[in-house]
């Protein structure tokens, strides 16, 4: 009845167009970053490109795939963000489905899962964990990049909180079959858990992507340092010098800086979407209480 | 169905045989745990050791064993440190207005959204909001540095359009700073937080507003009287886990757009700790502020799980 009132309809049309605005402003500084980033130098830097390329050209993504350290930092962050969510994925996962175990099955259950929980509201904070990693000898290795964050204690509550919701039956009979824990894993709950896990997949895969500071404080060696890592010591801690100065020095480097952020961001951009088929499930998943 | 009879039998068979057999430790469960536990073991419950550095003069030449124990040293040098109370402001003030405004904001936009009857602009819409969210705040920075430059879009935007007569220091300036910090805060995590209050609305049972509407209320008075009153045991349960992170500031956030000119503005513990301990090589000192700081916030998540489970009976697992 209320959508016919004349009062509603003035409403809607309001809101419909305020969150429409709402929405552009979120996208737009990106919009005109990749504005930038295709536009030529001179105009880049005399400000003249808003929201429409000024003098078309591929030049500063040609320039910054020409730059040899720009390229090492992409393979690093390839590696790490596939290495990284595999092993994290067969981690958590494994555990995940130990714990989702009634304490009947597993007694230890609620001492291992207070043993992950208190990580997660205590550390030791950053100066212990930069000694631990210089004391192993993992400077300059990968594996000081992915095994400190190995285990999400919160993608394992996540997911146990999953496996809890699939039928008992189902791994009854995979038992009476003559099925162990291992089997029940692989053949019943990984299959059925196929959304669950792939979200936790995307997130992971997005963490390590944007993953810049272990990368600064661990990585001595520059062709060891992973894209968002290189990203923040050439454009943003440039930045750090002082503004003045490097108003001056960004000029020539604006549209060089902008397709090197456009790139950054380019797989996350790709990924979102199917990200986002599963977050909101995912993050519902979450908040599903036993 | 004859076969089924029979499968329930055995399986009554198998349980009786098991509860005879009493309890197995179940091997294969422990084994699955094991990788994380180790790991865990190494990473996070060795650095908590740590924390005894707080309480030495820690030498990397001597090491945990031979460094000079020093007591409270380091904790009353921080309390007698003006610059710290202003560090302990300031991370006070960005997460406290980032905690407010991140709950009116997303609370409103999802009222409104909920307004939207069209599913498909209504997803574009989620689909467009989120976004922010998945970038870092690397990216982000490098987005706002160009942007909020004295040269950048911003700043035309407003001499042109505004008439002002001098570009605005948003990175360079103090106050300027902390709004830019609190806004760009907000316009990256608003779409993502409204997700919670979304998934609240669509569990409102629909008989509500039909008898409302039987009773002649129309879409504001539902809203007043049906939405609003519904949201807000999950406003509350947002609201109280999120005093857990009064001293989390966002690290990320600021130290990609801090510069030293600003520090005295924007400076907040982590970007402290980072500049001190790992920069200045003052271990100890460091390690005392973060301790600090993690004791704070423990006792504050404790208190806000123990509020929220006895309000909205909220429990992790």
């Amino acid at each position: 009845m209320y959508h016919k009132t004349l009062p509603y309809r003035i409403f809607s049309v309001f809101n419909y167009t305020m969150l429409g605005i709402i929405s552009i402003v979120c996208l737009l500084p990106l919009f005109h970053l990749l504005m930038v980033s295709l536009s030529s130098t001179a105009p880049a830097n005399a400000g003249l490109v808003s929201f429409w390329p000024v003098d078309f050209t591929f030049e500063a993504y040609a320039r910054t795939f020409e730059n040899s350290n720009f390229l090492t930092s992409l393979g690093v962050s390839l590696k790490r963000t596939i290495l990284g969510t595999a092993m994290a994925l067969a981690v958590n996962a494994v555990a995940a489905y130990a714990l989702s175990k009634d304490t009947r099955v597993f007694r230890a259950r609620n001492v291992y899962l207070w043993y992950f929980v208190v990580t997660m509201l205590f550390t030791g904070g950053l100066i212990p964990a930069y000694i631990l990693i210089l004391k192993l000898g993992l400077l300059n290795n990968l594996l000081a990049l992915i095994l400190p964050g190995l285990v999400t204690v919160y993608n394992i509550i996540l997911l146990l909180n999953f496996f809890r919701t699939v039928p008992k039956e189902l791994e009854e009979a995979a038992f009476m079959d003559g099925a162990g824990h291992l089997r029940s894993f692989f053949s019943i709950y990984l299959p059925i858990s196929l959304p669950a896990i792939a979200t936790i997949a995307l997130f992971t895969m997005v963490g390590h992507w944007n993953a810049y500071f272990d990368g600064l404080i661990y990585m001595k060696q520059a062709e060891k340092l992973p894209l968002a890592s290189f990203m923040q010591t050439v454009i943003v801690a440039d930045n750090m010098t002082g503004f003045d100065v490097s108003v001056v020095i960004n000029k020539s480097q604006r549209t060089i800086k902008a397709a090197q952020i456009f790139i950054g961001a380019l797989p996350i951009l790709i990924v979102y979407p199917f990200l986002q088929r599963f977050f909101v499930k995912g993050v519902v998943i979450g908040a599903v209480k036993e | 169905m004859k076969e089924n009879t029979l499968r329930n039998d055995n399986l009554k068979a198998v349980r009786k045989s098991e509860k005879r057999k009493g309890y197995k430790i179940p091997w294969t469960l422990h084994l699955m745990v094991l990788p994380a536990v180790l790991l865990v073991f190494v990473f996070s419950y060795l650095p908590m050791s740590g924390i005894i550095m707080a309480f030495q003069d820690y030498k990397a030449a001597l090491g945990f064993t031979g460094s000079e124990w020093v007591g409270l040293k380091h904790f009353r040098y921080m309390f007698e440190n003006d610059y710290f109370v202003k560090i302990i402001w300031n991370t006070l003030l960005f997460a406290c207005s980032k905690v407010v405004l991140n709950l009116i904001i997303p609370f409103t936009f999802a009222l409104m959204l909920n307004e939207v009857r069209h599913m498909g602009y209504k997803r574009s819409i989620q689909t467009l909001v989120y976004l922010p969210h998945f970038l870092s705040w690397v990216i982000l920075s490098g987005i706002l540095i160009d942007l909020l430059s004295q040269t950048g879009i911003v700043n035309q935007f407003l001499m042109n359009v505004f008439g002002l007569d001098k570009p605005i220091f948003f990175l360079g300036d103090g106050t300027w700073f902390r709004i830019t910090i609190i806004v760009s805060d907000v316009w990256k995590e608003f779409g993502f937080n409204t997700i919670v209050f979304l998934a609240a609305l669509s569990g409102i049972n629909p008989s509500l507003y039909e008898a409302a509407e039987v009773d002649g209320a129309g879409r504001f008075k539902q809203t007043m009287h049906i939405t609003i009153p519904s949201l807000v045991p999950i406003l509350i349960v947002v609201a109280t886990l999120a005093l857990g992170n009064v001293m989390n500031a966002n690290f990320d956030q600021v130290f990609n757009l801090y510069s030293p000119m600003i520090y005295q503005q924007g400076d907040i513990i982590d970007t402290f700790v980072y500049r001190e301990g790992l920069l200045s090589g003052q271990f100890s000192f460091a390690t005392a502020v973060s301790l600090f700081k993690s004791v704070i916030s423990l006792t504050l998540i404790v208190i806000s799980y123990r509020i929220a489970y006895k309000v909205a009976g909220y429990r992790i697992f």
